[in-house]
């Protein structure tokens, strides 16, 4: 059977008539529509289209900071969008409905054709039609060889062509005829089962996607230079992971940051582009394990054991201590500030809690403002080169009650001045202080001071694993093999009938169909006829007589013949 | 010579290229007009000569009895040549190719310029991807028009090609220029080069798809006259259109869907995760899925099919244009 016989088969009768009312019936109904051609077709569209609002409405998975400016610039829109999930798109039952039709449909549609496709490997291809000249491409000519002879070689021939053949033995004999037989081969069964294999793949990726996604993970971690951390969920900044997530199975390696490099183009159109990431890492792999070290870069992973370390997005973490009025170090060391723009302008705070008995019994604040090539000009204080070749730190002030202790989580990045005043210099203006690495500030009011040591450069990791990946990307190979398969083999038979003819020449009448585009027939059908020729003895495979000048013996009607040499037959 | 001086020089002889595909796409409309003019004359004077008889509106096309077989493999579709010989069409067809051969030349060498600019394969950015794109489907184009099928798409293949360099070598122009790290990678290599490969068939089968429409309907109607009765028969518009998308499909389902996993994964740790660009890649993989099941199914065989085809570069379109310039996803590394 063809896959346009099995597409026919397929196919549901006209939905004219309604469906019937037995539950069964409905059934078998709903069953012979979802499986059908076109709806694969409508379905293949609605998904197509169903995945378009995903890549213009924000996601929460993917941007969520873009969803939360969604949602205050379009409050009452993002009502509408909760509600039809577009905010999360991927995951919304209607999207999920379509996919899984798609998937169901697709299954339907593959197991039957399976089996009609195994049926129809082991059948025998179908003999010699009556009249051979009504196939596309029809050669007749008369040889000297013997009808068996001729068969032998054909067979031979065929078969070396990897064509399958029809029982040896299937000689016809009709009475009142001189002897004779025919030999049908088929060859290009590969292609259904390369479609048949397409589909099936397509199968295995969508499930092990799914599958994989139950177990994979995905974390975050920002590291400074010259910290580290332990690969265990509460190192974590961020982590999302699938519902059958174990975190007992995290590879317990630990990472210390000696290095974060980083390089932006200096000159030309992309000036200030970056150039260079790279991460010297000093790497264990479980504890007691030796220390290895190790350079991550962009598009260089570090791999433990099927989970990625992957460089995500770098920073500037300057170095602030600050003391009280009698020199004691209230706090110290590198604080991730967040850039800002391209240019690694950068904000951030350093939190200082001082606790009543301490200090002037306050908690200070300090907010920053990091510029690795500080200009400074009438749109104020900014960067315009995200590598430091003028480092500046620009602070105010605060003091009072941070608000550490009340239980909410906060953001150390930004400081809740809700409890807070801010420094005031002596006349009244806000403290204000720009400071080099290496220079210190007095603060206000005998609260003691702050020096800017310098900087050290910060990177967010990436920790994930992508579990079931391998199977994905078998199928998806699985599926392209499939395909080629698929769209190139050409499904073809050809057929060689004998008859001997009165005197000494053999009748020999070669044709060819073929059930899929491309290629080309004639040169086959002729390479064939050249090739079996040549197989027979001596001389007598030479064309004693060409062409079809009148119907063969089997030929009862004159049918129209094509050209005098046999090129085209008519249809 | 220095970067930006090859830069520059590319860009010249792109522009080059240009003004010789603009002749090129003169020679091809003179070529049509001829040919429609002939036709009319043709059709005019069988009318007379046969007045009466119920096939002589047909005239023009007599001999296409053979085109709808089943192997389409015949470079020369039949229609019968118009009684008016159409010297002046043959010859406007030899020097549009010629031009075409000479703009494909300067463009490829245009191309290979703005490589050795920037010392990696020129297709880092919109405008060496739309220039790059451009000498694909040009070289697609030029191997097609040895068939009259392939001819048929000359104007409009041509149009297209120097519309996008057009644009490419005004709007879209970046001086050379270092890569991102995260396009620093062999993966860039093997994955937009197949995208551009691909982009470049499914144009041009885009345009093919386009004059299916046309002849399928004009032959409905029975047309004498008119732009369609320079066409080749529908169904060889069709196999045409189909064989260039079933090239080009394997392409971008390795190139941009498993390539592109592929490096994801390397580059940002997950093989799939829903980047507008990688959405609307699924979604013109998926449209490209619609269009080859359409030609199997009973019913949508021919215009319908074409109108999926037409639809399915749309896609294609919107994800390369759309997505570079509409969106901020990770992948915005268009460069505008
Ligand atoms: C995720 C869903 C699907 C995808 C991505 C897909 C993709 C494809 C592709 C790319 C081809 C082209 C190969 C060729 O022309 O030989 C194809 C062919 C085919 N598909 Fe699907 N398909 C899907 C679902 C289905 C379903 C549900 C059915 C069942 C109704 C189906 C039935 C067929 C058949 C019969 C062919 C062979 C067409 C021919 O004779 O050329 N497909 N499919």
């Amino acid at each position: 059977m063809t896959t346009r016989d099995v597409e026919a088969a397929a196919r549901t009768p006209e939905p004219d008539r309604p469906p019937a009312l037995s539950a069964r019936e409905t059934a078998a109904w709903v069953w012979r529509q979802l499986t059908s051609m076109r709806v694969a077709l409508i379905l293949l569209f609605m998904l197509a289209v169903a995945a378009i609002p995903g890549s213009v409405v924000p996601q929460n998975d993917i941007n969520p900071l873009a969803v939360g400016d969604f949602r205050v610039r379009n409050p009452a829109l993002s009502e509408w969008y909760d509600r039809l999930g577009l905010f999360d798109v991927y995951s919304a039952p209607w999207f999920a409905a379509i996919y899984i039709a798609l998937l169901v449909s697709l299954v339907g549609c593959i197991l039957p054709r399976s089996i009609q496709h195994w049926r129809a490997m082991r059948a025998a291809p179908p003999p010699a039609p009556r009249r051979l000249s009504r196939m596309p491409v029809y050669r007749r000519f008369e040889v000297t060889a013997g009808p068996d002879d001729v068969l032998d070689a054909a067979r031979a021939e065929l078969r070396s062509r990897r064509y399958r053949l029809d029982r040896v033995g299937s000689v016809e004999q009709i009475p009142a005829h001189p002897p004779g037989g025919s030999v049908a081969g088929e060859a290009g069964q590969l292609r259904e089962t390369g479609n048949l294999v397409f589909h099936l793949a397509v199968v295995v990726v969508l499930v092990a996607v799914a599958v994989g996604s139950l177990f994979g993970y995905r974390a975050t971690v920002l590291v400074p230079e010259g910290s580290g951390f332990a690969n265990s969920v509460i190192q974590y900044d961020g982590l999302s992971s699938g519902a059958l997530f174990d975190a007992r199975d995290l590879p317990p390696f630990s990472l210390e940051l000696d290095e974060f490099e980083m390089q932006f183009v200096e000159s030309g159109p992309q000036l200030g582009t970056p150039d260079r990431f790279e991460a010297t890492v000093r790497f264990t792999a479980e504890p007691g394990a030796p220390e290895q070290t190790r350079t991550i870069r962009v598009n260089e992973p570090l791999e433990v054991d099927g989970t990625l370390v992957h460089i995500l997005n770098p920073g500037y973490a300057p170095a602030i201590t600050v003391r009280d009025a009698d020199g004691t170090v209230l706090a110290e060391g590198p604080v991730p500030f967040l850039p800002q723009d391209n240019s690694f302008t950068s904000t951030g705070v350093r939190k200082v809690p001082v606790g009543p008995e301490a200090g002037m019994g306050e908690d200070i604040g300090i907010q920053g403002l990091f510029l690795p090539t500080a200009v400074v000009d009438d749109r104020g204080p900014r960067s315009i080169f995200p590598e430091p070749r003028n480092p500046a730190l620009f602070i105010t002030a605060f003091h009072g009650d941070l608000g550490l202790d009340d239980g909410q989580p906060q953001s150390v990045y930004r400081l809740d001045t809700s409890g807070m005043e801010q420094f005031r210099t002596d006349d009244g203006e806000a403290f204000r202080a720009a400071l080099a690495v290496g220079e210190t500030v007095q603060l206000p009011e005998g609260f003691g001071s702050v020096r800017f040591d310098g900087y050290v450069t910060w990177v967010n990791l990436q920790i994930g694993r992508n579990a079931g990946k391998e199977f994905v990307l078998g199928g998806a190979l699985m599926a392209l093999a499939g395909l080629l398969a698929s769209l190139y083999v050409r499904r073809r038979r050809a057929w060689v009938r004998v008859a001997a003819n009165v005197g000494t020449a053999t009748v020999v009448e070669v044709a060819g169909l073929q059930r899929s585009e491309g290629g080309d027939l004639e040169a086959e059908v002729d390479a064939i006829t050249a090739g079996f020729l040549s197989r027979l003895p001596a001389d007598t495979g030479r064309v004693v007589r060409h062409g079809p000048p009148r119907p063969g013996p089997r030929d009862g009607t004159a049918d129209r013949v094509g050209d005098m040499d046999g090129r085209r037959s008519a249809r | 010579m220095d970067a930006a001086a090859l830069g520059e020089w590319s860009r010249f002889v792109v522009a080059g290229a240009i003004a010789a595909y603009i002749v090129a796409w003169l020679a091809f409309c003179a070529e049509t007009a001829y040919r429609l003019r002939d036709r009319r004359v043709a059709a005019a004077s069988t009318a007379s000569a046969v007045a009466g008889a119920p096939t002589a509106p047909r005239l023009a096309r007599v001999g296409g009895t053979a085109a709808d077989g089943d192997n389409g493999d015949d470079p020369v579709p039949p229609h019968a040549e118009p009684v008016v010989a159409d010297d002046q069409a043959e010859r406007m067809a030899g020097i549009g190719y010629s031009v075409t051969v000479l703009a494909t030349l300067l463009l490829g060498a245009g191309v290979v310029l703005r490589a050795l600019s920037v010392s990696r394969p020129p297709w880092g950015n919109m405008y060496e991807f739309s220039i790059t794109a451009a000498l694909v489907a040009s070289i697609a184009f030029l191997a097609l028009a040895r068939t009259k099928a392939g001819r048929a798409a000359a104007v409009w293949v041509v149009l297209i090609v120097f519309v996008t360099l057009s644009l490419a070598v005004t709007v879209l122009y970046l001086p050379p220029g270092p890569l991102v790290p995260a396009l620093r990678s062999y993966w860039l290599v093997v994955h937009v080069g197949a995208a551009v490969l691909a982009f470049g068939l499914f144009t041009v089968a885009a345009v093919v798809s386009a004059l299916q429409i046309v002849a399928e309907r004009a032959e409905g109607k029975g047309a004498t006259s008119g732009f369609a009765t320079s066409l080749p028969a529908s169904s060889t518009l069709d196999r045409l259109a189909y064989r260039l998308i079933a090239i080009a499909f394997p392409v971008w389902t390795v190139g941009p869907l498993i390539l592109g996993a592929i490096w994801a994964e390397a580059s940002w740790g997950r093989y799939w995760g829903w980047d507008p660009k990688e959405v609307w890649a699924l979604i013109t993989w998926l449209a490209y899925a619609a269009f080859l099941h359409a030609r199997a199914t009973a019913g949508w065989k021919g215009s319908k099919a074409s109108v999926v085809s037409l639809i399915a570069y749309g896609t294609v379109l919107f994800s390369y244009f759309g997505v570079n310039i509409v969106f901020n996803g990770l992948h915005s590394y268009g460069g505008l």
